[in-house]
């Protein structure tokens, strides 16, 4: 395991056993933990409804919170970044033993390819990040106001209609803004991704904060790669369409432009109101013109670094996928089952002789023994090439065509050969109300329901409707894509006879092709139970009605939105009979359905600016000098409660000067200049006291501690930890520029 | 070496005839009267997933589920709060719990009896690689406590124990004893 991801755990350990102290404030704490992907869950607040009455949740720890209105012992969700989607066979197995232990036996892939574990207990969440880091896996930066995972077309690298393989930029992207402290400060999350092309779905660029589109050119006779950049795409209650910034970004200012791209989203983007927080809406009230001003501005004065070109060289150095077999000829042939499948679950790669092979994932699902046996089918037949998707399914690359038939046996015997992949039976979903706090309707439940109406008469289905793809969200809030999709459904509630009914909004015609290239149109709410009915018609309407290879999206264009009420009108309404309570329940979920179970949603996490992380680490380094020191290590003891005054030190510089460096001599020059001399840091009876144990224990770092100087200087450490933040609150809590 | 996270999985008779959909409610009822030891919490459905884990039933210090991994269907019951005590204890009390559950689920009405114990076959799993890795080792440290636990659990009646071998998967054993017992005489045998 690499160091530094050691200590980072180590330290999130540390801030979990300070929270049950009471030493770290719970907003704090939260925020902490969702910057590790660790979430929260339905019923978190301690609070059920059980059909009938709501009732307290007796968790075992009391009162003890996670996070504002977040009980300790509630389950929670481990998020799992997987940039770019790619796994090999031994990560594989460390998801099943780890879906086995700490969750309930399943691994969830979610659609921008991360993979999730429900039902996790807080406590547990160190031990799981260790296990992944050791095979290569972080979580950090999963969740919260911060970059989440780096998604990128997964059949990048394999694809006949690529310009060039996106991989190794992903990845450089991704390492290069981990942690990366422009990034602290985001009043909200911010994601990228990437495609290899512009005219398929597979990287979703459109919908994203920032996408990039792999293109090329010619200057001088001489062929040149790079990126369209998109910026101010998302989904959510209202989607937004993302904005050219450049039509051409050569690769080596990939990284410096989002550094700079960042900067300005963390200097200038909303704070306060959360609804308002992401870069989109930055960019609509700035304009992309002014904004791309900004950015490049910002640009001219970022210090340079040389891992903007390093990381992108050793990344395109070190990603080399290959195939295992030789390429293959045998033309696929066998049972009708097994062509089934090929059809739906198999396309050919740009290489000749290889294909690509989707693994159909039932609702993004799979268990802990699926994981093995496709690790061993990953080993078998590949160089452990495997992806996940944006539709929840995982693809297996580099397959030779004389391989397909064994490995769609070996998969069969996994469970893992269902032939759906990218058809209307490969329905994506958000949790939803299965174990999302904010989840209105059961999306999840709606999906199972549909699978298995659509799965029984697939055979007969029309061929245009087969293609077509089905996405919904439990709520407004666009985790299931639904804007994109050709049939989308997000919930909401409606009162009918004076109960709470689960309904789904139906939204229609959305492009999931040219990269999201548009959205849907929303056409009404029907109650949860009807919604299959409302499939039901349309995709009929659909196939008997199409003109000449009439796209979905244009077929609900052209019937409009009066005639597609007329069509549904019927079904938005209670049943006739009034005996019948079945729209007063969810799909899979038997209770009388209430809103009574959704909670205050984490996915805006906290907003809390690097110099409120920066003095809870001094204090969590403070604390582990009393640590080293009660174990014997005077000297360990004396190093952190000097790297602590360090710190905070540092934080504070950082609110005026962003690009300082972690040298001490550097951060002790810049403290003085700006906090000592200005005596903006003296307290009002002790002056600049505190100041000075500081530059004192900078000039005796190189000393080694006895018990005693290590004692003294943590208690130096502390008093100057305290005089930090109480500077920072006469300042008035400023962000950093 | 101290068990804990142990699971246990009684395996039922003619699994095909099992409805699984009547368990959403009945463990929603569960819920509702907390009609367990544990902290019951949460439903979670994985009927659509092959040879998965079934209709769960979350609780705190344990799940409850109707499990079909490998094909085969059983009442499972997952420990994951630690508890003190013996190796014997620990499994006296998984056994138990799973049980109890059984029992619940035999005659629960919405399953018109077609959920049953088979009365011979029981799985033993530790779900934790870390205290008990699946190798030689910890079927040698741990064998004698089954020996104890299935002599005195089966009445001194004839019993094979049998280890799954596949190092990436749980430490388990797995024991099925030549005569047909109840769940109440299997109950009142970890009570004797």
């Amino acid at each position: 395991m690499p160091e530094a991801l050691a200590r980072e755990i180590d330290i999130f350990e540390t801030e979990i056993t300070l929270r049950k102290q009471g030493k770290v404030e719970e907003r704090l704490f939260a925020e902490t933990r969702l910057r590790r992907g660790a979430y929260g869950q339905r019923y978190d607040n301690g609070q059920r409804h059980n059909g009938k009455a709501v009732q307290e949740v007796a968790y075992p720890s009391g009162k003890l919170t996670k996070g504002p209105h977040t009980m300790w012992d509630a389950p929670g969700m481990q998020r799992i970044k997987i940039p770019a989607g790619g796994l090999n066979a031994s990560q594989l197995e460390t998801l099943a033993e780890l879906a086995e232990e700490y969750s309930d036996g399943i691994a969830h892939i979610t659609t921008r390819q991360d993979v999730q574990l429900h039902y996790v207990h807080i406590e547990d969440t160190p031990s799981i990040m260790r296990r992944l880091a050791a095979a290569n896996i972080t979580t950090r930066e999963a969740c919260g106001n911060s970059v989440r995972n780096v998604t990128a077309c997964p059949y990048a690298g394999v694809c006949p209609d690529e310009v060039f393989d996106v991989t190794p930029y992903a990845r450089a992207l991704s390492k290069f803004l981990l942690g990366h402290p422009d990034c602290q400060n985001f009043g909200r999350k911010f994601k990228p991704s990437f495609s290899g092309c512009g005219q398929h779905a597979c990287g979703l660029a459109s919908m994203h904060d920032l996408g990039l589109v792999a293109k090329e050119r010619t200057e001088n006779g001489e062929r040149k790669i790079g990126f369209e950049m998109y910026v101010g795409g998302g989904l959510g209650a209202v989607p937004y369409q993302a904005k050219l910034f450049d039509s051409f970004i050569p690769p080596e200012e990939l990284l410096p432009l989002a550094q700079a791209i960042a900067r300005v989203f963390a200097k200038l983007g909303e704070k306060k109101n959360r609804s308002r927080a992401r870069i989109k809406f930055l960019i609509q009230d700035l304009g992309i013109e002014k904004f791309r001003e900004l950015v490049l501005e910002e640009r001219k004065n970022l210090p340079p670094d040389p891992r903007w070109t390093e990381y992108i060289e050793s990344a395109t150095a070190e990603f080399k996928e290959a195939a295992l077999k030789p390429a293959g000829k045998a033309p696929l042939l066998g049972s009708a089952e097994f062509q089934r499948w090929v059809k739906t679950n198999i396309r050919p790669q740009k290489q000749q002789g290889y294909a690509v092979v989707t693994i159909a994932l039932p609702l993004g699902d799979i268990t802990a023994n699926q994981l093995r046996a496709l690790s061993d089918i990953a080993r078998r037949f590949t160089n452990e090439t495997l992806r996940t998707t944006v539709e929840q399914n995982i693809i297996l690359r580099w397959v030779s065509q004389d391989d397909v038939s064994k490995v769609w046996q070996a998969l069969k015997a996994a469970g893992l050969a269902e032939p759906s992949a990218e058809t209307i039976l490969d329905i994506v979903t958000c949790p939803g109300t299965d174990t999302c706090k904010l989840g209105i309707s059961s999306s999840r439940g709606l999906a199972a329901e549909l699978r298995k109406r659509l799965g029984e008469k697939s055979v007969q289905l029309d061929e245009a409707v087969k293609s077509l793809h089905i996405k919904i969200s439990g709520c407004f809030n666009s985790c299931g894509q639904h804007h994109v999709a050709d049939l989308g459904f997000y919930g909401v509630s409606r009162k009918m006879s004076g109960y709470a009914v689960p309904h789904f909004q139906v939204v229609l015609g959305g492009e999931w092709a040219n990269n999201a290239g548009s959205y849907g149109m929303p056409v009404m709410a029907i109650p949860s139970k009807h919604i299959p009915e409302v499939v039901t018609r349309l995709v009929d309407r659909y196939a008997a009605g199409r003109k000449n290879g009439e796209a979905f999206k244009d077929f609900i264009k052209r019937m409009g939105k009066a005639e597609l009420k007329n069509v549904l009108d019927d079904l938005a309404h209670a049943p006739a009979d009034p005996s019948d309570r079945s729209i007063f329940t969810d799909w899979g979920d038997p209770r009388e359905y209430s809103l009574e179970d959704m909670g205050v949603g984490e996915c805006a996490g906290e907003v809390i600016s690097a110099i409120d992380f920066d003095l809870a680490g001094a204090e969590r380094e403070v604390f582990e000098a009393q640590v080293a020191l009660e174990n014997g290590q005077a000297d360990q003891a004396g190093k952190l409660a000097y790297q602590a005054m360090l710190r905070a030190a540092r934080g504070l510089v950082r609110l005026e000067y962003p690009n300082v460096s972690q040298e001490s001599d550097q951060i002790v020059g810049e403290f003085r200049a700006r906090f000592y001399d200005t005596q903006r840091f003296f307290d009002p009876f002790a002056g600049g006291k505190f100041a000075h144990y500081l530059f004192a224990a900078q000039q005796k770092s190189n000393e080694p501690h006895t018990a005693d100087s290590a004692r003294y200087l943590i208690d130096e450490a502390h008093l100057f930890v305290e005089a930090a933040h109480s500077c920072y609150q006469r300042m008035g809590n400023p962000v950093a520029v | 070496m101290q068990l804990q996270h142990v699971n246990v999985k009684l395996l039922v008779k003619e699994p095909e005839e099992v409805p699984l959909e009547p368990l959403i409610p009945i463990f929603h009822s569960w819920i509702q009267g907390q009609v367990l030891e544990e902290l019951l919490l949460d439903v979670a459905d994985y009927r659509h997933v092959p040879a998965g884990p079934g209709v769960v039933l979350v609780g705190h210090q344990a799940n409850y589920s109707v499990d079909h991994t490998d094909d085969r269907l059983g009442v499972r019951y997952n420990r994951k709060a630690e508890i003190t005590g013996s190796n014997q204890d620990a499994l006296q009390q998984a056994l138990r719990a799973s049980l109890i559950a059984c029992q619940r689920l035999e005659t629960e009405p919405t399953l018109e009896g077609k959920l049953r114990f088979n009365g011979q076959e029981i799985e033993f799993f530790v779900n934790d690689r870390l205290l008990a890795p699946n190798r030689d080792a910890t079927r040698k440290a741990f064998h004698s406590d089954f020996e104890t636990f299935f002599k005195k659990l089966f009445r001194g009646g004839e019993y094979s124990l049998s280890y799954a071998n596949e190092p990436r998967r749980l430490f388990g054993v797995t024991a099925k004893s030549s005569r047909t017992f109840a769940t109440s005489d299997l109950l009142a045998n970890l009570n004797a």
